[in-house]
């Protein structure tokens, strides 16, 4: 019988060792007893210490996630990518050591181990690749060689008590150039890779290097013209280190010199070969986790894997803040140009994938609260997508265009770690990826047909922000919306009448209100219950005063106790209540690695649960605000 | 008419005899009033994943080209439980070749219509059938029955469009009317196209379709066989 998805996997599984070592009969004959499994994003594989079942996985699309308790934590052994090999087992012992976990959609294959270690004891080179392989403890040599520094970064939470004796991780990746490359094309060079320090090599020797201060002192001293090269600007004297440098020398090295980089040479001289090149950069990151060096990793990411091992430490560096208990708007103000950076770097990413540059300008907007700058752990993306009005006739093409984009985007921070939105407001949805005009009238039709259900929509879209792309679209839109909004009052009542549809949480015998039925029954929903009515309450605020540009809850507040002088004392009491809230969901979710939107209360302490409680009181003075400035009693 | 279709019943090919059969042993162990689709739990039910190609898209005159058939069991595919033959044929339209690639003289061993149609009904046996846009493929496998002079397909079918569908979330009420092309439907599931318009591969991919769908109906962990079919 003919085969094609045998020939298929047979196809994917060739490519990777130790599979490529396999006659390909074997191989054929060994996929055809594969079975196909599709894990959704935190599904369990095996878990530790249960038995070895008779068959081992490889990775086919997506990554999964080993992991092993640590004292009381869990720590990472392992992230597990395409063509990764696991659940194979290597020593006596018949149990799982960690447990696997698909760290986002996965589909893996399964192969049986009977017949595969048939295989791999007739044929020698197949064991000895596996004893290697597992003997090093490291899952894969190959990837060893090909990705060397790449392989450590792993593991986020290099440990506080650093010495600085591990060999230091730096870029083998170096940029070159030759003696008589012309200054402007290594300038161009530079400029293109984001780098601050290019080597000058003869035949991979380096012979001197170009620095961010060479070229300023070159301009400054005006010794620059059209010819000049390379070489005529160059530092002659290299300062080299060998290739199994530890980060305290390096850092040494540097600091003797004042130098902010180190090109590593085989044996650490000026003679020998360029094998790579250690910055300040790779220092600071090694000693710890900075919001400015983490910016920098995350705008220099060269690819998706490694802009979600950025955003890991990030949530790292987020706990740790919020241990020292640092207050909300500074950590806030801290992690917002990060997120940017982060879907910037995505979208670049995105659009490097694409085979032709966008048609026309566009804008990725995040919406909802993202679109705030609310959002600090991962939740679901919310997000749009707005193009240029284009021709009638070419509509067609280039939303198809968009869209496709707008996939990639949306696949790619799933990678990273945000979910997609189960209500499918994302920008690869046709209905969200639309020409500036066709979101006009969007608009337009929300703000001067409201109804229940189209309330729930503006709720999340009035609350956007340009991610990435053009600013002039979003002004547009901007615009267009406020005067809109000029001439409609029935539009304010409705969302005002939204603000108010969720009283406080607290009962008539002052306890919390907990969800009566459903998968979260007895918990309490901090998200709609609590926050949600202050920020629809900040949100019809923030239109009724054209306030512009300000997204995010707590600043809104802030900005309505100046214009709004007579209600000064509720809206800082709700900037603050709303500051806490938020403060409460992250460490909650940070704790339970959810989202933190269901609280069990049972688990909070007598002091907690009053702090929560006064959260509460500002929200019932708000909403009596907006009952009586909307006048919403009549409307149905 | 009883005698008459008494002695067709006698000419009837066995493997034929034996799929009927099955449904009755299925229908005397479930008992008469019980729903067949309640017998087992969801994590134990085998559905067949299907899809033919063919010579074209009338079901009544175009010839099955090939069938391919993979089976899923609690949301694993097995390839080793897996089906696909190309057909022998008379009836052979060049235009569509541009689609399936499929040549009337091609290399793979092909057999007889009788032949795969007689392999497919053993495959299949009692279970649910799932295929996308799955109404035409059981017309024309239906049809190819008939040729034979026997009856029609007797097993329960699901529709992957119709499940995808019920996942779109009632604020986008307008995609609820769309149609959704295999493409599309993979596309919307972020789902890597490959193999497409080979028969086994069409029917692997919608097999990965249903699995996520079904999935994402499973949010809770208590889907029973017979809520796949519910309106």
């Amino acid at each position: 019988m003919q085969n094609t998805i045998a020939h298929r996997i047979y196809d994917f599984l060739k490519q990777f060792p130790p599979f490529h070592l396999m006659e390909s009969s074997d191989l054929l004959e060994i996929c055809s007893l594969a079975s196909v499994l599709y894990l959704d994003k935190d599904t369990v594989l095996f878990e530790r210490d249960q038995p070895h079942s008779d068959r081992f996985y490889i990775v086919q699309q997506g990554a999964i996630k080993l992991t092993r308790p640590s004292g009381e934590t869990t720590k990472v052994v392992d992230i597990c990518d395409e063509g990764d090999l696991l659940g194979l087992k290597v020593t006596t012992r018949d149990t799982y050591r960690t447990t696997a976990t698909a760290n986002e959609e996965t589909i893996i294959y399964s192969l049986p181990v009977k017949e595969f270690s048939a295989f791999t004891k007739a044929n020698k080179t197949i064991s000895n690749y596996l004893i290697a392989s597992f003997a090093s403890n490291i899952k894969d040599p190959y990837t060893l060689a090909q990705n060397g520094a790449l392989l450590n970064s792993y593991e986020p939470d290099r440990n506080s008590s650093f010495l600085g004796i591990e060999k230091a991780s730096y870029t083998t990746k170096v940029i070159t150039c030759a003696l008589d490359t012309p200054l402007q094309e290594a300038a161009q060079l530079m400029k293109e890779h984001r780098i601050g320090c290019i080597v000058i090599t003869q035949e991979n020797i380096p012979q001197g290097v170009l620095t961010n201060k060479e070229l300023r002192n070159a301009i400054a001293n005006n010794t620059i013209t059209n010819s000049s090269l390379a070489s005529d600007v160059m530092v002659h004297n290299v300062v080299c280190a060998p290739e199994h440098i530890t980060t305290a020398e390096a850092q040494l090295l540097l600091l003797q010199n004042a130098i902010g980089h180190l090109v590593i040479t085989t044996d650490g001289t000026q003679a020998t070969e360029v094998i790579g090149i250690l910055s300040k950069h790779d220092i600071v990151v090694a000693f710890g986790n900075s919001p400015a060096e983490l910016l920098k990793e995350i705008k220099r990411a060269p690819k998706t894997k490694i802009l979600r091992l950025a955003w890991d430490k990030a949530t790292l560096l987020l706990n740790r803040y919020l241990q020292q208990n640092l207050p909300l708007s500074h950590i806030l103000s801290l992690f917002a140009p990060l997120k940017n950076a982060l879907l910037q770097r995505a979208m670049e990413l995105s659009l490097r994938k694409m085979n032709t540059k966008p048609p026309v300008d566009f804008v990725w907007l995040s919406i909802g609260s993202q679109g705030r700058e609310e959002q600090l752990l991962y939740t679901d993306q919310d997000n749009a997508l707005i193009y240029e009005n284009v021709d009638i006739n070419k509509n067609e093409e280039i939303k198809a265009y968009f869209l496709q984009l707008a996939n990639r985007m949306n696949k790619r921070l799933h990678k990273i770690g945000y979910d997609y939105c189960p209500a499918d407001i994302m920008g690869s949805n046709p209905l969200y990826c639309l020409s500036l005009s066709e979101w006009q009238a969007q608009f337009s039709t929300w703000i001067i047909n409201p109804t229940p259900a189209s309330m729930l929509l503006s709720g999340i879209f009035f609350d956007y922000r340009g991610v990435y792309g053009s600013k002039e679209i979003v002004r547009e839109l901007t615009d267009h919306i406020f005067s809109s909004l000029s001439t409609s009052s029935v539009f304010f009542r409705f969302m005002a009448k939204d603000a108010l549809k969720n009283p406080p949480p607290v009962s008539f015998f002052r306890n919390f209100l907990v969800e009566s039925d459903g998968a979260h029954k007895d918990e309490f929903d901090i998200k709609n219950r609590a926050m949600a009515p202050l920020i629809a309450g900040a949100r019809v605020l923030a239109l009724y005063h054209n306030m512009r540009d300000v997204n995010n809850t707590a600043a809104r507040f802030e900005r309505l106790t100046i214009i709004d002088k007579k209600n000064k004392e509720l809206f800082e009491s709700c900037a603050y209540a709303f500051k806490a809230l938020l403060k409460f969901r992250v460490k909650q979710g940070l704790q339970n690695n959810n989202s933190g939107r269901f609280i069990i209360l049972a688990n909070l302490t007598k002091a907690e649960r009053l702090k929560l409680k006064r959260c509460f009181k500002p929200l019932r003075d708000l909403q009596e605000v907006i009952r009586a400035r909307f006048q919403t009693q009549n409307l149905s | 008419m009883a005698f008459f279709s008494k002695t067709d019943k006698d000419q009837y090919p066995s493997f034929w005899k034996e799929y009927l059969n099955a449904f009755n042993i299925q229908k005397t162990k479930t008992g008469f009033f019980a729903n067949v689709l309640d017998a087992k739990p969801f994590n134990q039910t085998r559905f067949v994943i299907f899809d033919c190609e063919t010579t074209g898209l009338d079901y009544k005159e175009d010839r099955i080209l090939s069938i391919g058939a993979v089976t899923t069991i609690d949301n694993k595919v097995s390839i080793t439980d897996s089906f696909e033959l190309f057909l022998k044929q008379d009836l052979y339209k060049p235009e569509t070749a541009k689609i399936h690639g499929i040549l009337k003289e091609g290399t793979f061993t092909k057999v007889t219509e009788k032949e795969a149609v007689t392999q497919f009904i053993q495959f299949i046996g009692t279970d649910v059938l799932v295929g996308h846009h799955i109404g035409f493929d059981i017309a024309v496998v239906n049809t190819a029955l008939k040729r034979l002079h026997l009856g029609v397909l007797k097993n329960k079918s699901l529709d992957t469009e119709i499940l995808y569908k019920r996942l779109v979330h009632p604020v986008n009420k307008t995609l609820q009317d769309r149609r959704y092309s295999l493409d599309q439907l993979a596309e919307a599931l972020k789902i890597p196209l490959q193999d497409r318009h080979t028969s086994a591969g069409d029917a692997f991919i919608t097999a990965l379709a249903f699995i996520k769908i079904v999935h994402r109906l499973n949010s809770d962990n208590s889907l029973r066989v017979k809520d796949l079919f519910r309106r």
